[in-house]
């Protein structure tokens, strides 16, 4: 198995913290606008349609997942494109 | 801040460091973490049965981030993968039915923690012992100028010769897993994912401290795909038990997605980091974890106080 080089040890740290702030600008938004408007609608929908919201739930998880993956791997990409440029 | 479904009121950087830290875990071992979320919602003041709820809803967020990114290293077994899940589930279900039988039988919390240390000392003494010996082997192997037997994702270990030995129970239907490499039996594959699924039942977590190493020493299949492939089946269980959990009112999604912002960054760290790692390497690196298990465990026989 390859051993990093400095280069990539860097690179890998690069992206790391490019991927933090990313994902801190992504966790206020979301503390702000996403728990604020869904909170109260599904603290109703955990008390009236529990099914429902057994369902709700493990879609918001995965499409949050989805959605952090890919703005993630997209802001790599540009970034990547953007140095080789 | 105040979480209205669980009535928990829980620093949310709090929660994004947790699940931050069980997310490197779960992208460089395959694990979800449950021996560390439960216990760190614990203390905080959580319910025990939505920390457990909510920590699997998180485990399948985890997960899917974890998983993309081995997918796209190449370190998935789809097909593998979707096999396992039947097991596992079918598996978690007679988990969890017999904690029921040892809940009526009135010794389930002795029972649970003696079989959780005895799986958790045998794993590690197992994993320093083989992944010591397969070191060993390749430092003699490099003194002795002679090259590595594999090469890429392909796995050294001290335990091969078991392996093959237990490959050679042909029970039909025999399947054949490219990606792997392996050609097995079906029942061993069901064998392997329905004790995990049980352990994962009975102990609860995703019981990838137990899971991983199999598909390792039993099923043959190289650590990075293991790793990989079991984040994937893990997405499968997970989401079957966070349904479960959820409609019986043990889930506070909020709180899963919060963790799961420090969780998705994490894991894709984790992940990365495989691919700098051999897999003796990896899997001697895998054996605090479930020392660290055996520890809380002991811990709470000792005091009493449930972690």
């Amino acid at each position: 198995m390859a051993r990093p080089g400095k280069k990539q040890v860097r690179q890998t740290l690069q992206a790391f913290v490019v991927e933090l702030i990313v994902y801190s600008l992504f966790v206020i938004i979301y503390f702000f606008a996403v728990l604020h408007f869904l909170g109260q609608w599904l603290v109703q929908l955990e008390i009236q349609h529990i099914r429902t919201y057994a369902v709700v739930a493990i879609l918001l998880i995965i499409g949050q997942a989805v959605m952090l993956e890919a703005v993630t791997t997209g802001l790599m990409r540009f970034l990547r494109r953007g140095r080789s440029e | 801040m105040f979480f209205p479904i669980s009535h928990t009121q829980i620093n949310p950087i709090y929660l994004v460091v947790i699940g931050f830290l069980i997310g490197v875990l779960g992208g460089f071992f395959g694990v979800g973490g449950s021996f560390i979320a439960g216990p760190a919602l614990r203390a905080v003041g959580m319910d025990w049965n939505f920390a457990v709820g909510t920590d699997l809803a998180h485990i399948v967020g985890k997960s899917v981030v974890a998983a993309k990114r081995h997918r796209a290293l190449g370190n998935v077994d789809l097909r593998l993968g979707l096999i396992m899940a039947i097991g596992t589930i079918a598996g978690a279900e007679v988990g969890a039915q017999l904690i029921q039988v040892f809940k009526r039988a009135g010794n389930v919390n002795f029972v649970v923690s003696a079989v959780s240390i005895v799986l958790y000392l045998g794993i590690s003494i197992f994993m320093i012992c083989e992944s010591w010996k397969t070191l060993a082997a390749a430092k003699r192997r490099k003194r002795a100028g002679k090259s590595s037997p594999s090469h890429g994702k392909a796995d050294e270990s001290a335990f091969t010769h078991m392996t093959e030995a237990i490959h050679r129970w042909r029970i039909p239907p025999m399947i054949t897993l490219p990606v792997s490499g392996v050609t097995i039996s079906l029942w061993l594959i069901m064998f392997v994912a329905f004790i995990g699924g049980l352990f994962s039942g009975f102990l609860g977590g995703g019981a990838g401290y137990i899971r991983m190493p199999s598909m390792v020493y039993i099923l043959g299949v190289p650590t990075h795909l293991a790793v990989g492939t079991d984040l994937f089946e893990i997405i499968i269980s997970a989401s079957y038990g966070t349904f479960t959990h959820a409609i019986k009112g043990n889930v506070d999604i909020l709180i899963a997605l919060v963790m799961h912002t420090g969780a998705a960054i994490g894991a894709q760290l984790g992940a990365i980091s495989t691919q700098y790692f051999a897999g003796p390497k990896i899997r001697l690196a895998f054996v605090p974890l479930p020392l660290i298990g055996a520890a809380i465990v002991i811990y709470t026989l000792l005091t009493g106080h449930k972690l």
